[in-house]
């Protein structure tokens, strides 16, 4: 059965309190409607406060709902909460909670939120995204995390069966942009505590969100049905939704083009190929994650890093024209900044190395290095470790090219992620790569990283920096800070930025509703619906 | 011959048991652990995830209560990566479908690797010869990750014949690929070897006797020449079943068929303690008690073998 | 894959024969592996490889790590082989020489197959030499081990010791010679244990000759013949696993390149127009593990002649 949205969809949206995407006009729904996407490994975890995987993230957006959810342009809209308030002070948010409830028909409840909140950062739950909800600043969550204070003294309470009340410690101007995460879903408490760990299993597991588990056979698929008890199940089309692990992309990409699956990655290198031949399938939208080289500027750390000229000379010398245009082919672009071009409010400081040309980066990078008394004659030699992945060791080879000529003789690396992520944290690397993903949409998410106090791996301090991001968290316009603090990273080095991620993907043009213009990339299958050919 | 079972089931014991420990002080030297992740995990958490799994008391106490859990609650304990699975269920999902495969790839390759070599022996020197040991040579050396993207794509992208992976344990379209790509080289050991012992058997006295007598050549290949020409294909059937399961991560990556090779090498890799020890004690396990069963086989087709 | 323990055995005894009849195996030998078209088109196959890999470099034009700019980006086009460019085998995926990394990867492999053979083949006859030499508890003990250790699935302790300690070529050498020394150790002691009582090894023990120098002097010269066919064979089956150990991404480190990593990366990106990167490689793997095949039963065959 296949009907004619034209009218319907029209009503639809009028009668909409909230957004959901329909069927354009002339648009026919397919009768089979389903979504196939690709995972590249299994999903660990359907926990909320254990999952801490893209893939994780996507299947959760499906099995639960936030207070808060996202558009297809990435803004936030209301999800489980109706309605807010803030407080004059900025430090009190008050949540009225629709009438929805839990796959099992019970209601959602504020209690559930508190419950699944504490339990984040309950330390006996050993969430990896505990720091998730100091991010938030909700009040007293890094005293409960380092298990100096009772998990119930975290700084949300429910007020009664649909109000819910969170304290914040500092006035958070992104607050309501860190709701839609997976971390700060509700749990139902009931469930959890009668299964333990095993309550995400299929049968067991009972969500808030637009669709259930229907299976999950780790390494093979997970399956969703929708959700009749969803609040808003009327204006879900797409009937199930499926997650097909293919552990090689190009095998992958073999099955998209037989049909088996509707999106999937594309490869290194394949775009300009794959968009010539389907220009109506092959799409690059920008993706909120930058790519670097880590220096390491810890005690561990090589001397010769220690020199700022020589830091300088490493980021010149890489070219990252031919990175982006001739390695990964798939529109991302080169980085000269660590916070992506496209975040939300963010210009790049103008001027620096993103106005000479290569040839005058190599000039000026000689010339830095034989100040700082390296050059051919007396080689620089560093270590480039990477973690296992074909795009890694693509740019790898060709930043130890890149970097040849300059009389810098890198030794490449390559260790498996464990070892990797072993040796960031305790600083037993010369240079690393590494890449960060924003958690939100706005520059802090990227800057916070080098922070004294940050994750900073390399061990980069500087005090002005951290005094800007400080004032940043509460300033009307952070615009300038931001700039300022971007400057002092071009300045003194402290990671070489190689390029901001673009997301390539082959899509079925049948599926309607994948956001192109949310940065984060974050997709809700209930805003999807398949069209007949 | 029941004694020699008893004693090779008596080395299995420690022959595990060295296993075990090999493989658990292996994995813990290693750098990074299963909480090891991108960002660095606060002090109290780690402790709490450490003491949850045992991860603080001394290794050996590690290894006894690891052992004591198997042993009296046959309980391999709860994977470190995929926290709502323990490893027997783990392996309960796993293990059947490489079982399956495995199994199918296994009589795949002998009966038709033991055609191939038998045909091939008895029109020796002919085209039907030369062809056999050509497909069997090339068969042989085509590693099988290059033979299982090439299968998905010519039954998949190209014919449209088969699904490119996934499993189902009640349809069969989906293992035809997993098999193919598992059993190619075997089968072609397997027929070289049967072919040159089938020559030696057919070239030997008490063949010529029974042509001699007359008998006609299909009852003298049947009757007499096959059974003493299986003894080195029999032999070689341990470390094929051994190897099988080795190469089964190349299945398992291709095909997404969800076996217990994938789930060996991202156990390794991810430093899931638990789920490697798991498999590695089922592949032990399994190892022995084929290689005992190829053993008793071998004496029940060679009378001369006495243990 | 794996090779026929039946004829190894019958080859061994054979040999041993031979010894006992006062004859040498030799001579006779040579005359039949001469004879043997198929060893002999293998021993040509191989000495063309090593020659490949020995000084295919001289006529490459790139080196097996630059990146050729104006190739890459545009591989399935303008990376194809080529004399004009230079690249004869055409390029990677990132505008390097494949030739050169053939030529390169020819070398990683040969040697990888080489030394895990020629570890494997020293340790197992010093083990066996010794258990049969030896005799007695010891002997038993030993074979014992044997056993044991021929229970554990070796694939999976070599993956895990490529992820333990790191991935390095030592490793790699000792990890994959480490795999296959047990059926050579019983062979070896079979022969060791008909040898050992033989009229000479009685002469150098009533002089007073130590036991190791019996080993290494008497016992060890006389193993020869079975030694030589069983490395032989080895060598295909040591490059078979370290394709394998490379697919999984566990291999030598870039720049360098092996057979397994230049296939691997072949075989996935068969479907996007640059299938040399496949044939190449693969080419060269195919024919030096026939060439090993061929020369390794030809040798059995020589040595251990049977109507066929």
């Amino acid at each position: 059965m296949t009907k004619l949205f034209a009218t319907t969809a029209l009503i639809a949206t009028l009668a909409m309190p909230a957004y959901a995407i329909q069927p354009a006009e002339g648009e026919t729904l397919a009768e089979n409607q389903t979504y196939t996407y690709w995972l590249l490994d299994a999903i660990k975890s359907l926990d909320p406060a254990k999952n801490t995987d893209v893939e994780g993230s996507d299947a959760l957006r499906s099995l639960f709902e936030g207070l808060m959810i996202e558009d297809a342009s990435g803004a936030m809209v209301p999800g489980m909460a109706e309605s807010h308030e803030i407080s004059d002070d900025q430090l009190t948010y008050t949540f009225k909670l629709r009438d929805a409830n839990w796959s099992n028909g019970e209601p959602v409840t504020a209690e559930d939120f508190v419950y699944a909140w504490q339990r984040v950062v309950n330390p006996e739950t050993a969430s990896e995204y505990a720091w998730y909800m100091e991010l938030m600043n909700i009040e007293n969550a890094s005293a409960v995390v380092a298990g100096e204070m009772a998990p119930d003294q975290l700084g949300v309470r429910a007020i009664d069966d649909k109000t819910l009340e969170v304290t914040l410690s500092k006035p958070t101007p992104y607050f309501l942009n860190t709701l839609s995460h997976t971390t700060a879903y509700p749990v139902p408490r009931a469930v959890v505590e009668e299964h333990g760990d095993a309550w995400t299993q299929p049968q067991n597991l009972v969500g808030n969100g637009a669709y259930t588990l229907a299976s999950h056979n780790l390494g093979v698929e997970i399956v969703f049905q929708k959700n009749p008890e969803y609040w808003d199940a009327e204006n879900v089309l797409m009937e199930t939704v499926r997650g097909v692990t293919v552990n090689d992309n190009n095998v992958a990409l073999t099955r998209y083009q037989a049909g088996e699956l509707d999106r999937v990655q594309i490869p290194a290198g394949q775009f300009p190929r794959l968009s010539e031949q389907f220009p109506d399938q092959a799409v690059s939208v920008p993706y909120g994650c930058s790519y670097a080289y880590v220096l390491n500027l810890s005690e561990k750390g090589p001397e010769a890093l220690k020199d700022q000229r020589v830091r300088e000379a490493l980021a010149l010398g890489l070219n990252r024209e031919v990175i982006v245009d001739q390695v990964l082919q798939g529109g991302q672009r080169p980085a000269y900044s660590w916070t992506h071009w496209a975040i939300n409010g963010f210009a790049a400081p103008e001027g620096g190395m993103a106005g000479m040309s290569q040839e005058e980066r190599m000039a000026r990078a000689r010339e830095l290095l034989a100040e700082a008394g390296y050059g051919p004659d007396n080689p620089l030699k560093l270590q480039l470790q990477y973690n296992t992945d074909d795009s890694h060791r693509l740019l790898a080879i060709a930043a130890q090219q890149f970097w040849r000529p300059l009389g810098i003789e890198i030794e490449l690396n390559n260790v498996e992620w464990k070892v990797h992520t072993d040796r960031l944290q305790n600083q037993d690397f010369e240079v690393a790569r590494y890449a960060w993903c924003a958690d939100y949409n706005e520059a802090s998410t990227f800057l916070d990283w080098f922070r004294t106090d940050g994750y900073n791996s390399g061990k980069w301090s500087n005090e002005e920096y951290d005094r800007l991001l400080a004032e940043a968290a509460t300033a009307e316009d952070t615009t300038p800070l931001y700039q300022r603090a971007e400057e002092i990273l071009a300045e003194e080095v402290p990671a070489v930025f190689v390029y901001h991620y673009a997301k390539v993907d082959m899509i079925n043009p049948a599926i309607k509703g994948l956001p192109r213009e949310n940065l984060l990339n974050t997709w809700y299958a209930k805003d999807l619906y398949r069209t007949a050919e | 011959m029941f004694a020699f079972v008893l004693r090779r089931l008596a080395v299995a014991v420690p022959t595990l048991l060295l296993l075990i420990v090999f493989s658990f002080v292996l994995m813990h030297m290693a750098p990074g652990g299963p909480f090891t992740g991108e960002r660095a995990l606060p002090p109290q958490v780690l402790a709490n995830l450490e003491a949850q799994y045992g991860l603080n008391d001394p290794l050996w106490q590690q290894i006894w209560n690891y052992l004591y859990g198997i042993v009296v609650h046959f309980d391999f304990g709860p994977s470190f990566v995929y926290p709502d699975r323990s490893v027997n269920q783990l392996i309960a999902a796993g293990f059947p479908v490489t079982l399956t495969y495995g199994g199918l790839s296994f009589v795949a390759a002998v009966v038709l690797g033991v055609s191939l070599g038998v045909v091939a022996a008895i029109w020796h020197n002919s085209w039907v010869d030369y062809m056999a040991v050509g497909i069997s040579i090339g068969a042989q050396v085509l590693p099988n990750f290059v033979m299982a993207p090439l299968l998905v794509l010519v039954f998949t992208l190209w014919y449209r014949l088969l699904p490119g992976g996934g499993w189902s344990f009640t349809d069969p379209s989906f293992w035809i690929m997993p098999v193919i790509a598992l059993a190619t080289s075997y089968m072609a050991s397997i027929a070289r070897i049967t072919r040159s012992s089938m020559l030696e058997v057919l070239g030997s006295n008490h063949i010529r006797t029974a042509r001699a007598k007359g008998m006609p050549e299909h009852r003298v290949i049947i009757r007499h020449a096959l059974k003493p020409a299986m003894l080195p294909v029999i032999s070689y059937l341990g470390p094929v079943f051994v190897s099988m399961i080795t190469g089964s991560v190349v299945i398992d990556i291709y095909f997404s068929t969800g076996g217990i090779g994938k789930a060996f090498v991202d156990s390794a890799l991810n430093r899931d303690y638990a789920v490697m020890m798991g498999v590695t004690i089922l592949v032990g396990a399994l190892t022995i008690l084929f290689n005992l069963i190829v053993d008793v086989l071998y004496a029940w087709i060679d009378p001369k073998i006495r243990y | 894959m794996v090779i026929d323990q039946t004829k190894m055995q019958s080859l061994s005894d054979r040999l041993v024969q031979d010894e006992v009849k006062g004859r040498s195996p030799w001579a006779d030998a040579r005359r039949r592996f001469w004879k043997n078209r198929a060893a002999m088109l293998g021993l040509s196959i191989l000495v063309l490889v090593a020659l490949f890999a020995i000084l295919g470099g001289q006529f490459a034009q790139w080196s097996n790590e630059e990146l050729d700019f104006s190739v890459m980006g545009q591989v399935a086009t303008m990376g194809a082989p080529s004399l004009e460019n230079g690249h004869y085998f055409g390029t990677d995926n990132l505008g390097r020489d494949l030739y050169a990394r053939v030529v390169q990867g020819t070398q990683i492999s040969l040697m990888v197959g080489i030394v895990g053979a020629g570890i494997a083949v020293i340790v197992g006859t010093l083990y066996g030499a010794t258990a049969g030499y030896v005799g007695g508890r010891t002997d038993q003990i030993m074979m014992r081990t044997v056993d044991i250790l021929m229970s554990i699935p070796y694939m999976f302790v070599l993956i895990l010791l490529l992820v333990m300690f790191g991935r390095s070529m030592s490793m790699l050498f000792l990890g994959i010679g480490l795999i296959s020394w047990l059926d050579m150790s019983r062979i070896v002691r079979g022969q060791t244990l008909s040898l050992k009582n033989r009229e000479f090894i009685e002469a150098a023990r009533a002089t007073g000759v130590s036991s190791f120098r019996i080993i290494i002097r008497h016992i060890v010269p006389n193993l020869l013949g079975v030694v030589a066919v069983y490395a032989t064979l080895l060598v295909p089956l040591m490059i078979l696993t370290e394709s394998f150990i490379s697919f999984l991404g566990l291999g030598v480190q870039e720049p360098l390149t092996s057979w397994g990593a230049l296939i691997s990366e072949g075989a996935g990106t068969m479907n996007y127009g640059t299938l040399w990167q496949l044939l190449f490689p693969l080419f060269f793997f195919v024919i030096t593990l026939f060439g090993f095949f061929f020369v390794g039963d030809g040798l059995r065959d020589a040595l251990d002649p049977k109507e066929r």
